[in-house]
């Protein structure tokens, strides 16, 4: 079931898309622990990101996600967590019952990739990039040695732009660039612009 | 019915045999020169070749399935090409319930009047209704930042891959004296005199080819290719007359005109791309690009092609 659900939405995605992955920085064919950061524009980024990556790897490439969106229940729990597997996150730090970083640091002990989005939010703005909350660069630190690698996602916000219901059909691409990992003593900040830049270099545009 | 199944299954074997023959001339060609895949440009000659036999065997399918196969095809054909043509319009996060209208509305709808037959809605649909419709829709989003370049292009996006397209189907809506039912072996002549013109001008080109044409639009087409490619082409739809009302010469006459339609909308398709930075329209065919990249000169030819038949041959 969840083996169908999963071809269902990727194969809409591709009618919809035609979405192409441009291997910018690694080859695809490596199979790598690894830690993908993408520009969030809406809900359908980690699906794409979902569907250009060989099939094989798919089940251990999980999406980190806001676990007040994907726990509320029904078809969404359902696609959030059994059919893309995703890694629930507490945001509202007030409940939070586990420390996000040691849930994805766990995640990548037992051996799978991650999707994050650093912008902590959906992109509803006309800027390309919001600014990188702090939560790449902890960790970056807690796992040093496992690759970060930029993704960036383009023209999937004209496809389905913010408040609009229906998708309209148009090509996305999806660029993976080089990857980084953090070096001995870069700061926070040092680190947060280095990564920020690297993804805005992927911009066509 | 005169034997039309048995004719276009002809047709397919024909097409089939020309293939095969393409597809060992490739494997020699590899064989001999690019071993290991490096040579570029035989490696996507035999792309080429492997995507035709893909979109010929589509096509083939299409057209047994008689008129209900043609606008299926050709709709599905419309929809992948608006889907390349508005990637590259400047319709902007304002415009989106205009592309889900132009996409969801106006596509099925004009496909929708080729089924119905209805000519007098079909013809002018998108020139006149739709072209006054879509900018009031763009309009009510308030946005008037590059307005007009929006709403322009959004427009030529639907004439080139909606109205033009459509025009292949809408052949079997004629009515011809004598021809009756054999309308789907017009629609295979078009298709394969045009994209054979456009792969006979690739042929002579590079054998003979010396003076460019249009260096800055389109630096492979030369002058040499353009008349070997339209008249080869052209001769061989002389050959082909069986499958058409025409007779020989007529056929000449109106192979010239497709053919040559077809290579100026090559052109044209080329200078938009230049104008957008773009290479290909897509990536969906390998080797070929994008479905405009195979689509462009049929798209010039067709509507050119429907009203000489329908104005020369059509009753009532």
């Amino acid at each position: 079931m969840t083996e169908l659900v999963s071809w269902a939405i990727t194969t809409f995605a591709r009618l919809l898309t035609a979405v192409q992955p441009e291997w910018a920085g690694i080859d695809p064919g490596m199979r790598r622990k690894r830690i993908y950061f993408a520009n969030h524009v809406s809900h359908g980024d980690f699906v794409l990101i979902w569907s250009v990556l060989p099939k094989r790897d798919r089940r251990r490439t999980r999406p980190v996600a806001g676990a007040d969106y994907w726990r509320r229940g029904g078809l969404r729990e359902f696609i959030g967590t059994d059919v893309f597997n995703s890694l629930l996150i507490e945001r509202n730090r007030d409940r939070a019952g586990d420390d996000p970083i040691a849930q994805m640091a766990a995640a990548l002990d037992a051996g799978d990739s991650l999707i994050i989005f650093p912008e902590g939010t959906r992109n509803l703005t006309d800027a390309e990039l919001l600014e990188f909350r702090s939560g790449i660069y902890r960790l970056a630190r807690a796992r040093p040695e496992v690759d970060l690698i930029p993704v960036w996602i383009e023209n999937l916000n004209r496809v389905l732009p913010k408040g609009a219901i229906i998708p309209v059909p148009l090509m996305c691409k999806v660029i993976f660039g080089a990857p980084l990992r953090i070096s001995e003593g870069e700061g926070k900040d040092a680190f947060l612009t280095r990564a920020r830049n690297a993804l805005l270099a992927l911009n066509p545009k | 019915m005169q034997n039309v199944h048995s004719d276009l299954i002809a047709v397919i074997a024909g097409i089939g045999l020309v293939l095969a023959v393409a597809s060992v001339i490739g494997l020699l060609l590899q064989i001999r020169l690019s071993p290991g895949g490096e040579n570029a440009a035989i490696e996507n000659l035999n792309d080429r070749i492997r995507a035709w036999w893909v979109m010929a065997a589509v096509m083939s399918l299409a057209l047994l399935g008689g008129r209900t196969g043609a606008i299926i095809l050709f709709a599905i054909c419309s929809f992948a090409a608006l889907r390349e043509f508005m990637t590259l319009t400047s319709a902007s996060r304002a415009d989106h319930r205009t592309l889900a209208a132009v996409f969801f509305i106006v596509l099925p709808v004009q496909y929708y009047l080729i089924w119905i037959s209805w000519y007098g809605l079909y013809s002018i649909f998108i020139p006149v209704w739709v072209f006054l419709l879509l900018p009031i829709v763009s309009a009510l989003s308030g946005e008037t930042r590059n307005y007009l370049v929006r709403i322009a292009e959004m427009q030529w996006a639907l004439m080139i891959c909606v109205f033009c397209v459509s025009h292949v189907p809408a052949l079997m809506n004629l009515q011809i004296p004598g021809f009756e039912g054999r309308m789907v072996l017009m629609i295979a002549w078009l298709v394969i005199v045009v994209q054979l013109s456009d792969v006979l001008q690739y042929v002579w080109g590079k054998l003979v080819g010396r003076r460019k044409i249009s260096p800055k639009l389109s630096p492979s087409k030369t002058v040499e290719g353009f008349l070997g490619g339209c008249l080869t082409a052209t001769l061989i739809g002389v050959a082909l007359s069986f499958m058409t009302p025409f007779n020989p010469w007529q056929a000449g006459v109106m192979g010239l005109a497709v053919t040559i339609m077809g290579f100026l909308g090559g052109l044209v398709m080329s200078a938009i791309k230049r104008d957008k930075g773009v290479k290909d329209w897509g990536h969906t065919i390998a080797g070929h690009g994008g479905f405009i990249d195979r689509l462009d000169s049929v798209v010039f030819a067709a509507p050119i092609y429907f009203h000489l038949t329908r104005y020369f041959w059509n009753v009532g």
